[in-house]
């Protein structure tokens, strides 16, 4: 090296920056919405992780509003998140709408003053279309503001490859797969069935973590009690899918591929995995990646019961200068109709209960999952979930119990030692 | 008393003009270089020494004062250490190795070669390629299924290594990373040096039949000494920073952990890193510890350089 990474510095300046921004207590706060001049362009800027399948939408939206303009920023998951909290705090370099992930939407919603309150728009009126959790997680924490409105749900599924399983020499139809695991502990014996099996170049699922996030969500209390207080370490249902999760890796069914990396990418298109835990916005995932494997993936129910991984909201920062032609684009983007469209598009499911009944969801297949009913398979999911409390700092709970599934799983440590440290590291959240 | 005839007049103002030139024009040239470092530089310094004495976080309204707080709990934290530990091996495994490649590269090429500009140009092409590319592309070639280093190392009947996983591993892929970059550009500075080294010199060493190797370690080495210590402390300095290469590998090499954790087990979080993390990885964005971790990391690297630059003066020896 030399007068290199210096990294370091810019970060302290910005450090500075934004801390002496933050102090000032928003002196420069957002003006209110420019009235639009006739004939002038708005430019909307939305903000999002990764593809929410919107780009369609933003084109049909342009033709009725000809003097809207909309730019999409996509970052990746963590660093959309944590910049939005750096944005809003230095009151600057937000977007009109803002996506934000149910890991993180209590983050947000703690801090209502940073939003603009829907109501005024007279969003409240969507209201009755949401299910009802989905639309109280975007309220603020009294109730009195609605600050985010729900774009989809994760409900719960399980998705396998039918080669890898024949291979196996185990059942390959969803049915029979789904009754191969109604719990937790079956879809380990499963596991240890396809282990025998010494499939080549494939293990049993991807990693723990994902699967340890889906039981944590299956409980009816998960990592934060209802009064924001972090339960990790008394909730014997966390305690469970810790040591469920651990099994996975000592029996050895896992890849060892952390979700979201690129080897884990490269793992779809290679078939390094059998079984993944899938969410409905997986599917679309699932399908980007392993382009070539059309037909070779199914969808099965998920063991141990329905619960909801990811799902986001939209949300308008007060700082946005255009807030009333951004709550109007919320309203349109998360409307019943393109819900269902993105849905059938990009697989994320509708947050729309009235949608669940609808013969074109119902009947929905697709052809890369051996069409698979998709629509059917995740609108039971949806209804059967039972919504869970989430706390403010839920991502970084996450990250160090995941950090501590991934010592185990890397061999560094045994799963009670790698416990004790999480509860440590558990300790400092504050 | 009477007025002073008019040229003593012109005469001294035009002095006094000359006087004022001579003291303030220097300053005022220099003046933009220190605003800029009072601006950039100095003023982060003391404000970050300011703010590492509160309870600061972005998330909240009100900052209290809690005076070498921040400090304590720094000196305890085992993550800290950790990190120390990491940047100090990374800092070690990339730059030794690394200014033995380039004085041993600059010296090849101080020779007569054809095309000498192009391989000169060409060493410094690793140092411009942009660093989150050459990460990603490592991260890819130390894969632990599919990379090309294990595939290579298969032949020799070594086992998959999980490069990211392990901790003496994950160091040795950093450097090597480190390495690529900066290899190069070292080298250049030492090629500078090397030019000025009188040509007699190598003709006389030539003459009495001394070996290339021999020409390097009693003529090449001594002479540019400056140059060394120079390079050695710049590099120093630049390896008690390191932070995009962990940053970037932990994210690429699917190491898992946190964005900031350098690996599950931050295997490989070096300081810098973990200024990142507490000041903006964690959702609570602890500016004030991050502030004192960042102090701490700034005397490390004081430290760190004149430990350094007393060693390097000390290694004499040879002509000169």
């Amino acid at each position: 090296m030399t007068p290199r990474t210096r990294l370091a510095a810019p970060l302290l300046a910005a450090a500075l920056l934004t801390a002496a921004c933050g102090g000032g207590g928003g002196s420069t706060a957002a003006p209110a919405s420019d009235a639009a001049k006739p004939g002038e362009k708005i430019k909307l800027t939305v903000g999002l992780f990764g593809d929410f399948g919107f780009k369609p939408l933003y084109e049909e939206y342009k033709k009725t509003h000809p003097n809207i303009e909309i730019v999409e920023n996509v970052t990746q998951f963590n660093d959309h998140h944590s910049n939005l909290v750096k944005r809003l705090a230095t009151n600057a370099g937000a977007g009109d709408v803002e996506a934000v992930e149910v890991g993180y939407i209590s983050t947000f919603t703690a801090q209502p003053n940073k939003f603009v309150d829907l109501k005024q728009y007279g969003l409240d009126k969507r209201q009755s279309d949401y299910l009802d959790w989905k639309w109280q997680q975007g309220l603020s924490k009294d109730g009195g503001r609605l600050l985010g409105l729900g774009t989809d749900v994760g409900g719960l599924a399980m998705c396998y490859r039918k080669d890898l399983f024949k291979k196996a020499g185990l059942p390959t139809g969803r049915a029979e797969v789904a009754a191969l695991w109604p719990t937790w502990e079956q879809y380990i014996d499963t596991g240890k069935k396809f282990a025998a099996a010494n499939v080549a170049g494939a293990k049993f699922t991807d990693s723990p973590g994902e699967i340890f996030r889906a039981m944590v969500n299956q409980a009816p209390v998960g990592l934060y009690d209802a009064q924001d207080n972090i339960i990790v370490g008394s909730n014997p249902d966390v305690k469970k899918a810790w040591d469920l999760s651990n099994r996975l890796t000592q029996e050895g069914l896992t890849a060892k591929l952390a979700a979201f990396s690129p080897p884990w990418n490269t793992g779809f298109a290679k078939g390094s995995f059998a079984t993944i835990i899938c969410p409905a916005w997986m599917t679309g995932f699932i399908q980007e990646q392993a382009k070539d494997a059309t037909g070779k993936w199914d969808i099965a129910t998920v063991p141990g019961g329905s619960g909801n991984s990811g799902g986001s909201h939209l949300m308008v920062p007060k700082q946005s200068k255009h807030p009333k032609e951004a709550a109007e684009l919320i309203d349109f983007l998360t409307s019943k109709d393109n819900q269902a469209r993105v849905f059938k598009e990009e697989g994320t499911f509708p947050s729309i209960p009235a949608l669940y009944d609808d013969p074109s969801i119902q009947n929905f297949t697709k052809p890369f999952f051996g069409d698979a009913p998709i629509g059917k398979i995740y609108s039971e999911a949806a209804k059967a979930l039972k919504p869970q409390h989430l706390g403010p700092k839920e991502a970084d709970v996450r990250v160090a119990i995941g950090n501590g599934l991934g010592r185990v799983e890397q061999g560094k440590q045994t799963p009670d030692e790698a416990w004790a440290q999480v509860l440590e590291d558990v300790k400092k959240i504050k | 008393m009477s007025a002073l005839p008019l040229a003593v007049t012109r005469r001294r103002r035009r002095s006094v003009r000359h006087t004022l030139d001579l003291r303030v024009s220097p300053y005022a040239y220099v003046a933009p270089f220190f605003l800029l470092f009072c601006a950039f530089g100095l003023f982060p310094l003391v404000y970050t020494a300011w703010v590492s004495l509160h309870e600061w976080t972005l998330l909240s309204d009100t900052q209290e004062f809690i005076g070498l707080g921040n400090y304590a709990t720094l000196l305890a934290d085992p993550y800290f250490w950790n990190a120390t530990f990491n940047t100090l091996s990374i800092g070690v495994l990339s730059t030794v190795p690394q200014l033995l490649l380039a004085i041993w590269l600059a010296h090849l090429l101080n020779r007569r070669l054809r095309f000498q500009t192009l391989f000169r140009i060409s060493l410094l092409l690793p140092n411009v390629t942009s660093v989150v590319a050459v990460v990603v592309i490592f991260s890819q070639l130390f894969g632990r299924d599919f990379g090309l280093i294990n595939w290579v190392l298969s032949w020799f009947g070594v086992g998959t290594v999980d490069w990211a996983a392990g901790t003496a591993t994950s160091h040795v892929a950093l450097s090597v990373m480190i390495m690529w970059r900066w290899t190069g550009y070292n080298a250049l500075i030492f090629l500078a040096a090397m030019q000025a080294v009188p040509r007699e010199l190598y003709e006389a060493a030539t003459i009495d039949g001394a070996s290339g190797f021999r020409q390097l370690r009693s003529i090449t080495i001594p002479m540019i000494r400056p140059t060394i210590i120079f390079v050695v402390i710049v590099s120093t300095i630049g390896a008690m920073q390191i932070i995009a290469e962990p940053m970037l590998f932990g994210q690429s090499s699917g190491g898992g952990g946190g964005i900031a954790t350098g690996g599950p087990d931050r295997q490989f979080q070096t300081l810098a890193l973990f200024v990142y993390e507490q000041g903006f990885a964690n959702s609570t964005f602890d500016f004030g510890y991050a502030s004192a971790a960042s102090w701490l990391m700034f005397l490390a690297v004081v430290i760190v350089a004149g430990i350094n630059f007393l060693i390097s003066r000390r290694v004499r020896g040879g002509v000169v």
